[in-house]
């Protein structure tokens, strides 16, 4: 029963940082020249670059997916897990031909039907059955294959009543249903699912976990779920391949996956001395960084936190006034706290070049954070940088009740009780 | 990469670097029904929630007429070859236009559907397919129009008469519909990466329908222009719609045949380019 359905090799995706399409027209002249008149290497795809977004590259390219090499049978129940930026998406947009591969190859046996977003394709105008149809039509379904279906899709999306109405009357639950409905429909060999669970009330999600549980383990379909919510990955999976910076970290069992994911939220130590997108006249350099819990186990909600850095001084300066600020931001690069010397009365010595802010109780939800740090010397900027130091706060039973904290209910965790 | 020819047990090889001419024409027959759902989706939201309807189809070419009959045929007097001057108004506006939509709405197809380009795979020439087909929907309510206009002069005696031209008449459609397609194709490829090229489509097209023989026929256009006119490969196709449906016009087998190699050319030009550009497109858009 083991035959290989995907093959992915040497797999790479390269993508241009910063602005496309400003004076490209003689960049793409030199670059035609150098690689197809004069037949030599692509200077523009330097090699060996990494894709970790606090370190800041050589060139403007960089690689979201590297040199990806894996195999999937069929059957399997693949979950692809990994922090933002990993390389998540990019693997499913190769996988299913939205955008193609910069070197390497994929190889696939049998249909791919991939739902990177449910309702692609929805016209406000037309009524619930016609975009039935359309919708199908947008994800590769034959006109008579969706007439076979439509009783058994219009049944699961529990919109009957609504059926032969604009879909733009529809309030947003029953347009993801309908949406869904249309997309686990799909008779193909392998179906590909991004996060797109997440919406819908409880009981449509318990559904659709449930269909498509159904699908790889019922019909032996092959499925690849990529996720954030280790529970549900633990649950519809039995494989898991976990990325990092655009590399594969681990593959095998899920168990093992998801383990080693979680480890991942452990202590993380950077350096910061060889980051150039800084801003500040350089009086004080922060070289190094730590975010840890205290037992340096993983990071945890309710544990206390340590955020500790290592700076250099220049010592020609006579400091008089400083100050030393963490703001924290969530992925969404929203601030969610902020630490500073200059808001609280502890002393501490500039001139031990480290300083350390301890959180008691961290109260902050399950999630990938990072920080912006900042130093003032004598009222002027010193070293200031964004977005470094990332670091993830794992998903756990926090309230010990046997389930994960939902994510998308506020970015704080309570130590609450009822009565 | 090592070895070019897939083996047969995979259905799908994904690939960075393909051949040119890996056009996937099995694909797109596959998808044939989506073209179809295109097309009726574009004509149902056309008139849902409109007042008059499928009428609009009617409204632009009678008032461009009505405009034209007056500015070039009562201010300026143009010659209109000894036809009534909203029967050749009309034929060309008609013509023209049908080219003209097919240009301008497959120039931006990446553009506009960049959001289900980059959710879903479906052979991308299906969308600029569908528009081609959508339009030719409109073109063939808007050629009843004419034929109404036409049997109206005709019961009032004017002087023309259909000749054995209307023989071509599919070939003629073939012809402006995949010419505006191929230079279509062409722009919207280059404009995912070069964007300013979009603002040229649309006052090209308008300056480029006073270089073809819309609003004048080409007898009357002075000699030493001639030649540049008759390069324009729609010229042809509009003298030979009129010579088909009017009488009057130029139709040889030079002028349609410059036309039809000029609309080969490009179309398989943009074919090529489209395909090439499809691809890696959703990264820069």
């Amino acid at each position: 029963m083991s035959t290989p359905v995907i093959k992915v090799e040497n797999l790479s995706k390269a993508y241009q940082l910063g602005k496309i399409g400003t004076g490209t027209i003689s960049r793409d002249i030199e670059r035609f020249w150098i690689t197809k008149v004069m037949g030599k290497e692509d200077p523009f795809l330097k090699i060996g670059e990494t894709n970790d977004r606090s370190v800041k590259g050589q060139s403007d390219i960089v690689w979201s997916l590297k040199d990806i090499n894996f195999e999937i049978n069929q059957g399997d129940a693949v979950g692809i897990i990994g922090r933002n930026g990993a390389g998540k998406s990019t693997l499913l947009k190769l996988l299913s031909r939205v955008t193609g591969p910069t070197t390497g190859e994929i190889k696939v046996k049998g249909r791919i039907a991939s739902l990177l977003e449910v309702g692609t394709g929805f016209h406000p105008e037309l009524t619930g059955k016609e975009n039935i149809y359309l919708n199908g039509a947008i994800l590769g379904m034959r006109k008579k294959e969706i007439t076979r279906k439509l009783d058994e899709i219009i049944d699961f999306s529990g919109v009957e009543r609504y059926i032969d109405t604009p879909v733009k009357r529809y309030s947003s639950g029953m347009y993801v249903r309908l949406a869904f409905a249309v997309a686990a429909h799909l008779e193909s060999e392998i179906l590909i699912v991004d996060e797109v669970l997440a919406v819908g009330d409880a009981e449509f999600q318990k559904k659709c976990l449930g269909k498509m549980g159904d699908i790889s383990k019922g019909q032996g379909r092959t499925v690849l779920f990529v996720s954030h919510n280790m529970a549900s990955v633990q649950n519809l999976c039995t494989k898991g391949i976990m990325l990092e910076h655009g590399m594969i970290k681990a593959v095998g069992n899920i168990e093992e996956v998801v383990r080693e994911y979680l480890s991942k939220s452990r202590a993380e130590d950077v350096v910061l001395a060889d980051i150039s997108k800084r801003k500040g006249n350089g009086k004080l350099r922060f070289v190094h960084g730590h975010v840890g819990c205290e037992d340096n186990e993983t990071i945890e909600t309710f544990k206390n936190l340590t955020i500790k850095l290592d700076f250099n001084l220049d010592p020609t300066v006579v400091i008089a006034q400083k100050r030393i600020d963490i703001g924290i931001n969530n992925f969404m690069g929203d601030r969610v706290a902020w630490l500073s010397t200059s808001n609280i009365n502890d002393a501490f010595n500039i001139q031990n070049n480290s300083i350390e802010f301890t959180i008691k109780n961290l109260p902050l939800a399950p999630g990938d954070y990072s920080c912006n740090i900042y130093s003032e010397i004598n009222n002027e900027v010193a070293d200031w940088l964004t977005e470094v130091m990332d670091f993830s706060i794992a998903e756990k039973d926090y309230y010990q009740s046997g389930k994960l904290v939902p994510r998308n209910q506020g970015s704080i965790l309570l130590n609450y009780n009822i009565k | 990469m090592k070895n070019d020819n897939p083996s047969p047990d995979w259905d799908l090889v994904i690939k960075g670097h393909t051949s040119l001419f890996d056009v996937k024409f099995r694909d797109l027959w596959h998808y044939r029904d989506l073209l179809v759902m295109f097309v009726k989706r574009d004509f149902v939201s056309f008139y849902k929630q409109t007042v008059l309807g499928p009428l609009w189809f009617f409204i632009q070419p009678i008032f461009t007429t009505i405009v034209f009959s007056l500015v070039f045929g009562k201010l300026a007097g143009i010659s209109t070859d000894g036809l009534p001057q909203f029967l050749f108004y009309l034929s060309g506006i008609t013509a023209w236009q049908y080219f003209a939509d097919c240009l301008t709405k497959t120039s931006t197809v990446f553009r506009d559907n960049a959001n289900i380009f980059g959710k879903v795979y479906f052979p991308r020439l299906i969308m600029p397919l569908s528009i081609v087909v959508s339009n030719l929907v409109r073109f063939g309510v808007q050629l009843l129009l004419f034929f109404g206009v036409m049997i109206y002069f005709a019961l009032n005696g004017a002087d023309f008469s259909p000749t054995y031209g209307i023989l071509f008449f599919p070939v003629l459609i073939i012809l402006m519909a995949f010419l505006g397609l191929g230079i279509g194709l062409i722009i919207t490829a280059i404009t995912t990466k070069y964007k300013d090229l979009s603002f040229l489509v649309t006052f090209g097209v308008q300056l480029l329908m006073y270089a073809t023989t819309v609003i004048y026929p080409l007898s009357a256009a002075p000699e030493a222009y001639k030649k540049y006119i008759q390069l324009n490969p729609m010229t042809g196709i509009i003298e030979a719609f009129r010579f088909a449906f009017l009488g009057k016009g130029e139709f040889t087998a030079w002028s349609i045949g410059y036309s039809a190699v000029f609309t080969l050319i490009m179309l398989f030009l943009g074919i090529i380019i489209f395909n090439k550009t499809e691809k890696n497109f959703v990264d820069t858009v």
